[in-house]
């Protein structure tokens, strides 16, 4: 429903909210002071290390804060953020030229573009692109997949760029293979989406570029899962724990090849997205481009504000987003679509029954997992066994939730145990190093007990040394004294003669 | 008769030797089971188990000179955890030793400590610098939240604070330890 407005901008708001982390990663690291001036596109977060990104100004106006404030992240948390009040101006910093041939220069520096411009996967993950154009152990990309296929129902941002920036999605793609050094793409896009098939023909077409294929998906959730998708248009399987490129494939998101062809061909930094705004929460479900940092509450009432219905605010789509405690939480990088939904539409509070092991979840477990044996030993917290149920190839993609007869939580259990799991490694960790310190500072104690000691016995046995000295010396004192002595009665005798 | 004794006794003897062989030939240095209990261990070195630091108390676990269930800053994961190495019985932990507690670090109050040194030597994984009379510091990576520094303190300036949560360290909950869900169960 929210594909029948067209893109718009959505129009300069007043305060813009940058959370430091809005990538996956590390978090970036301020450089800019509360009162100073910024431009859009400066950088006001350097990031740090390789797996991180930059933040830039998303529009033009002064530094209000440093400081904490509400996130969208499922904790509900506060985390840094870096607040700018606009000024109404947007006046932009060029500072990055633009890389004209990007066939000529190395691929090296087109990752640096990318990270210099803050470009993170649009898809949801916000995984650094400049990583994921880097592909590590032996295998070469074959295949470069744009993932052009909705993440879940209702979102429909992919649908629309497709339809009104196809042009520019196709040269990002472009610029994508030859960062890869990759002979063929192929553009995804589901069945049900006939005007944006329609656009990438075109732009294909136009770009007369034959390394390029448009190909169709079927609309069936969650089809526009990486590993799924690969497993649709090649036939591969990526390996439990592995990569898509161990199966030779790489995939990105249609708004991260745009965005990667606006970092590369214009120097423009990631400032803003695509987001879908909808549900019957709000009056006019649409497609806004809405600047990073803007509060989900200016995106609402741009759409016509909410309706009566309004029961829930939810940040990604309504099978795998979390929701939100109140509406100035900001639209980061990985914001693919802010829902306001209707009691209706959301999997709100139902009773949990026993599990019958009726068997449904395994079933439609796209990973080919058997959710039935996770949930026994996540929730005996067994989760050793867990693990080797292979609980870490789970996409918490919520098929199994929603088939549940019993409506168990599953996902919210496999979520569970495994960040649980991934605490006591950190825990391990944590304890090995202290283990270390401790063992090492035994060691120096050990040692600096043994030099006291051989130097108590040095200093002993030098004592001794000279105390025996003192004997000899005393010794020949005395036989010169004895030697005076006789000498003096020898004289005195020879005197008395 | 006198076939059936030479041929036990000789094949005693062989046995032995290869017995004796073996003993000398793959020994294995150190105490195995101790290492094994050792890596369980928290590695917190606070001594509230009554041992002077986990090395020790893992080596009377293994000993059999130590019960599984005195050590509470690995609490209830750490005893299951041993329990399931030793194939023990698992129990709860024994309130003499103390509680289990949310994790902790210290923290020096710079503007009051006098640089006495008395801490750096209290602490048993070198996690707080400084020198006589320079101010004092704990790295904070490095604590384990031991308490040991507190006692010597004579100004009293170091204080145990939660361990701090970074969003990343954030786990949501499992749904049984919500309590609407457990009711609905």
């Amino acid at each position: 429903m929210s594909t029948e407005q067209p893109l718009l901008r959505l129009p300069l708001g007043f305060e813009y909210v940058l959370p430091l982390l809005q990538h996956e990663g590390d978090p970036a690291e301020p450089v800019v002071a509360v009162g100073e001036r910024v431009l859009r596109g400066q950088v006001i977060a350097r990031a740090e290390g390789y797996f991180s990104l930059p933040i830039h100004a998303p529009t033009s106006g002064t530094v209000t804060a440093v400081e904490p404030r509400p996130i969208p992240h499922p904790s509900g948390l506060l985390a840094d953020c870096i607040v700018i009040e606009a000024d109404g101006l947007d006046e932009e910093e060029q500072s990055r030229p633009a890389i004209e041939n990007p066939a000529a220069v190395h691929p090296s520096r087109l990752r640096n573009r990318l990270r210099e411009c803050g470009v993170a996967g649009l898809g949801g993950a916000a995984f650094p692109t400049h990583v994921k154009l880097n592909p590590t152990g032996e295998r070469q990309a074959e295949v470069l997949i744009i993932n052009g296929a909705q993440c879940e129902p209702y979102i429909s941002c992919d649908d629309m760029l497709l339809r009104e920036r196809a042009d520019e999605v196709i040269a990002g793609v472009q610029t994508m293979l030859v960062a890869l050094d990759c002979p063929r793409a192929l553009v995804a896009i589901e069945a049900d989406t006939p005007e944006a098939m329609a656009a990438v023909d075109a732009a294909i077409e136009a770009s007369k570029d034959e390394r390029i294929e448009r190909v169709m998906v079927p609309t069936v959730y969650p089809e526009g899962g990486e590993r799924q998708l690969i497993q649709t248009l090649l036939g591969r399987e990526v390996p439990s724990g592995g990569l898509p490129i161990d199966v030779g494939a790489i995939c990105h998101n249609v708004g991260t090849a745009l965005a990667a062809w606006r970092a590369i061909h214009y120097g423009e930094a990631l400032t803003e997205r695509v987001v879908t705004v909808t549900g019957e929460g709000v009056h006019q479900p649409r497609n806004v481009i809405a600047r990073l940092g803007t509060p989900v509450a200016d995106l609402l009432s741009f759409c016509g504000g909410y309706t009566g219905s309004a029961e829930r605010l939810i940040m990604g789509g309504p099978m795998m987003g979390f929701a939100l405690s109140n509406d100035q939480i900001p639209v980061v990088k990985g914001s693919t679509c802010v829902l306001a939904a209707s009691d209706t539409e959301v999997v709100t509070e139902k009773h949990a029954m026993p599990c019958i092991r009726c068997g449904e979840c395994a079933e439609v477990c796209p990973a080919s997992l058997l959710p039935q044996q996770l949930y026994w030993h996540a929730r005996d917290r067994d989760l050793e066994e867990a693990e080797a149920y292979h609980l870490f190839d789970c996409i918490e993609c919520g098929c199994c939730d929603v088939v549940c007869p019993s409506h168990i939580p599953l996902v919210q259990y496999f979520r569970a145990a495994k960040t649980e799991i991934w605490a006591r490694q950190q825990e391990r960790q944590k304890s090995e190093l202290a283990r270390r310190r401790y063992e090492e500072r035994q060691a120096r104690l050990a040692r600096e007990a043994e030099e006291k000691k051989r130097r108590l016995e040095e200093k002993k046995a030098s004592l001794a040394a000279r105390k025996k000295g003192d004997k000899e010396v005393k010794s020949e004192i005395d036989a010169i004294l004895s030697r005076v002595k006789a000498r003096r009665q020898q004289d005195s005798g020879e005197k008395g003669d | 008769m006198i076939e059936a004794v030479l041929t036990l006794s000789g094949l005693a003897a062989a046995f032995g030797l290869v017995l004796g062989f073996a003993a000398v030939r793959f020994r294995t240095e150190g105490n195995p089971v101790a290492d094994q209990v050792d890596a369980l261990l928290p590695q917190t070195q606070c001594g509230q188990c009554g041992f002077p630091g986990c090395r020790p108390y893992a080596e009377a676990i293994a000993n059999g000179e130590a019960d599984i269930n005195q050590c509470p800053p690995g609490g209830e994961a750490t005893i299951t955890a041993l329990a399931g190495l030793l194939d023990r019985e698992s129990k709860p932990l024994n309130p003499e030793n103390g509680e289990e507690a949310a994790p902790t670090v210290a923290v020096i109050d710079e503007d009051v400590c006098i640089g006495c040194t008395k801490c750096i030597q209290a602490c048993p994984v070198d996690a707080i610098l400084g020198a006589a009379k320079q101010m004092h510091t704990v790295i904070e990576s490095e604590c384990t939240g031991c308490d040991l520094c507190i006692e010597p303190c004579p100004v009293d300036c170091i204080d145990m604070v939660p361990r701090r949560q970074d969003i990343g360290d954030w786990q949501p909950p499992f749904p049984d330890e919500i309590p609407q869900w457990q009711n609905k169960q």
